[in-house]
């Protein structure tokens, strides 16, 4: 049996005169995607990307990455056949039968393109309904509410059927609304946060702070191996390395104490805006939500988000936790972002940090720093790698 | 980069002598001890030949002694064995400040109906004979107390909680890991009052994966682990012949060299001590003077971070350990049980000499805790 995808697109179809530009990034996503699983033809007609294995094509591949495509609304598998009514029937039972088996409520819809087909769509649909009825006696007909739709599409070259429909990834085709820099930490929350931004379309550059000897190599390595995880749906991100420990030592030599994470926060930012303006991004995003820490109280982002000129995207501003773990475990975050390999050392952590903190403190407390020196430095000695689809 | 590896008591180099045995068993000498022909008889004298090289370093007679994959598995052994011996005696005595592979083991019979009695150290992290003593009760089957600690150094009264017990009551089996005491003092585990001693290869010049149980001759002690019947049905398996030709080997060359090998590491260990004084102050050193094993010195930098610290001196050359760890909830259990203050705990060092260290690795290491010292400073 010859099996071949359909992917119906989400919210493109609502675009209107855009939708072809969209429809053309899904396919581009696509095809990058799929390109170490084989030969593919994928082409568009009107909201469905039809995506057909050729030499050496992988279609389970292929289905898994079309799962975790942003832009798709619904994968279907479907069967390829020969354009004739009894081959129709014979593969469409063959094909659905596990699925068709036991008491449902079923439906036939028909669609043909080639307008030689020798039966009208109604027909088509009529016949093999009937066909299907009596190889399988616990279906039960129901044009209104069916449990199990069939459809069968006539196509110029050959005939195809589809019943089954798995949700797709939702969302926008990533790059379709630009680029986004993500502050990539190893917690559990900024992974999530850049998965819903590609999700609302965004193609992501990452950003993370490093401070060497303070932590350790291996939560960098850990910031990695996230990065690399959320290629599988974001597609190629550049991460961007800075180092951190100089501007770690120098707020904790020259801020007050209650003042380090604030101040320090600051100076991500900074260096984050001027790392994603340098390649194209036009927001930040982060993984703050409302209260969880005492960093993330509203005068506490205010305060952080005033150094940034670019705006500051925060999609986890209002989910509660247990939601955020429910979608690190989802997208397979979690377990990598729980490795206990801390990406702040204590020495730099305040007992008892300012929780609602005014500009004019942040502003004095970050006095005696050369803050231009130093996010020229770190901006200049960042490192650079490009994560992309490696497993 | 020159290494200055000052970490011995969680490894140790192999001796050229021991790494040279244990090629040769496995290139040219690679028979198993329990064939039949030539090449088999050979191996099984190799194993007999390197039992009486560990005896002899231990202070027992070869068949008071079967071979093990190392300290942990003959704790387990001892351990398990003893508390599955005695129908009607399931009480055991340990401390709080055993390793793991004792304390682990122990608490995991409680969940298997038995009782344990685990001893608080003092400030110093000792536990005295009195201790034990009061502890027993007439269902103990087993008292175990390290000779050494790991993280500290320091001795533990093996020899007057031995002959307590022994006067108090003759069937408690008394075991002692002494991973840490084997080769670090000039009596031999066996010829202290104990029916069980635990040893391990890699601290003393041999490859990780072998140690030995030291079983008193008229002990029975079920196996923990059966099979073929090996080590006279009480340790089965194959028996591993390269490693256990190298242990045998290094038992034999650290013999010769004993009590130089002493002196030598009590004086690196006493001259790090003396420049921590004059140098580094504000350092809070635990080992104390007395009654301590000599190769051992751990100290804190108060306000330091040991993982950060580690790393520094690491890329510095200097290979230290912690014992401790920057993330609350991983800290010593043995410097807890000290009461130590947690500003004290973060900053926990510690440096363990071999008699091949110098006076320029303790160098090495003082110019890189400056450098660490003024980091946190």
């Amino acid at each position: 049996m010859r099996e071949m995808l359909l992917l119906k697109c989400g919210e493109l179809v609502l675009k209107g005169l855009n939708r072809s530009r969209f429809t053309v990034r899904l396919e581009q996503n696509l095809r990058r995607r799929l390109k170490d699983h084989g030969k593919f033809d994928i082409y568009t007609i009107q909201s469905t990307l039809y995506v057909e294995p050729l030499e050496g094509g992988d279609l389970e591949a292929a289905y898994e990455a079309a799962l975790k495509l942003f832009g798709v609304a619904a994968v279907c598998r479907a069967v390829v056949c020969e354009k004739n009514i009894e081959a129709i029937k014979q593969t469409t039972g063959d094909y659905l039968s596990a699925a068709l088996s036991g008491k449902k409520r079923f439906k036939v819809a028909a669609k043909r393109s080639d307008k030689r087909f020798p039966m009208t769509s109604p027909e088509i649909a009529r016949e093999v309904g009937g066909y299907l009825h009596d190889r399988f006696p616990d279906l039960i007909p129901d044009m209104e509410n069916p449990e199990i739709l069939v459809t069968v599409e006539i196509r110029d070259r050959y005939a195809f059927v589809h019943g089954l429909k798995e949700t797709g990834a939702g969302g926008m085709p990533v790059g379709s609304n630009g680029k986004g820099a993500l502050l990539l930490s190893g917690g559990i929350d900024s992974p999530v946060a850049g998965w819903m931004m590609a999700r609302r379309g965004l193609e992501l550059s990452a950003v993370h702070f490093f401070s060497y000897p303070y932590t350790s190599e291996q939560a960098k390595e850990k910031v990695i191996e996230l990065g690399r995880l959320l290629t599988a749906y974001a597609g190629r991100i550049e991460l961007y390395i800075v180092p951190f420990t100089k501007i770690q030592e120098e707020i904790r030599k020259k801020a007050p104490e209650d003042m380090f994470t604030i101040v320090m926060r600051r100076f991500m930012m900074r260096i984050a805006d001027q790392v994603a303006a340098a390649h194209g991004c036009g927001a930040l995003i982060t993984g703050e939500s409302l209260g969880q820490v005492a960093s993330q109280t509203m005068e506490a982002m205010a305060v952080t988000e005033s150094v940034a000129q670019l705006p500051v995207f925060r999609p986890l501003i209002g989910m509660d936790k247990d939601d955020i773990v429910r979608i690190a475990r989802k997208i397979g975050t979690f377990e990598t972002s729980i490795l206990p390999y801390e990406d702040c050392c204590t020495v730099f952590t305040p007992k008892h940090p300012v929780t609602r903190p005014k500009a004019f403190k942040a502003e004095a407390a970050e006095a005696e720093m050369d803050i231009e020196a130093l996010v020229t430095e770190a901006v200049k000695n960042t490192e650079r790698m490009v994560l992309d689809n490696e497993r | 980069m020159s290494v200055h590896y000052l970490d011995n008591a969680a490894t140790a180099r192999v001796l050229p002598e021991a790494a040279a045995a244990a090629m040769r068993a496995m290139e040219e000498d690679y028979g198993n001890p329990s064939s039949l022909y030539r090449l088999g008889l050979e191996s099984a004298a190799l194993l007999k030949r390197s039992r009486e090289q560990v005896a002899r370093a231990m202070g027992c007679i070869p068949s008071e002694l079967i071979f093990t994959s190392g300290g942990t598995e003959s704790d387990n052994m001892a351990i398990v064995g003893a508390a599955m011996r005695r129908r009607g005696r399931r009480h055991l005595i340990t401390t709080e400040v055993e390793h793991p592979a004792v304390l682990n083991t122990i608490r995991r019979l409680e969940e298997y109906g038995c009782e344990a009695t685990i001893l608080p150290a003092d400030r110093e992290g000792r536990v005295s004979a009195e201790q034990v003593l009061e502890a027993l009760r007439p269902d103990t089957a087993l008292v175990s107390v390290m000779a050494v600690n790991n993280q500290t150094g320091v001795l533990m009264p093996i020899r007057e909680i031995g002959e307590g017990i022994r006067r108090k009551d003759k069937d408690v089996l008394f075991h002692s890991d002494m991973v840490q005491g084997f080769f670090k003092q000039e009596t031999p585990p066996a010829a202290f009052p104990v029916d069980m001693a635990s040893v391990s290869g890699h601290k003393i010049g041999a490859p990780k994966g072998i140690g030995a149980l030291y079983i008193r001759n008229g002990l029975t002690l079920p196996p923990l682990i059966t099979g073929g019947g090996q080590e006279g049905n009480l340790r089965s398996g194959t028996e591993p012949m390269p490693a256990i030709a190298a242990f045998g080997e290094a038992c034999r060359v650290k013999a010769q060299t004993l009590s130089g090998d002493l002196a030598r590491c009590t004086e690196l260990s006493c001259l790090l001590r003396e420049r921590l004084r004059r140098e580094l102050p504000e350092a809070v050193i635990f080992t104390p003077e007395k009654d301590v094993a000599p190769h051992i010195l751990a100290f804190s930098i108060p306000g330091g971070r040991s993982e950060v610290m580690i790393r520094v001196l690491g890329d510095r050359g200097v290979f230290v350990s912690g014992g401790s760890a920057c993330a609350k909830g991983k800290r010593s259990h043995v410097f807890v049980a000290m009461k130590l203050p947690s500003r004290v705990i973060d900053g926990a060092l510690r440096v363990s000499f071999c008699p091949e260290n110098t006076e320029e690795d303790v160098a090495a290491l003082m110019d890189g805790l400056k450098v660490v010292r003024d980091m946190f400073g």
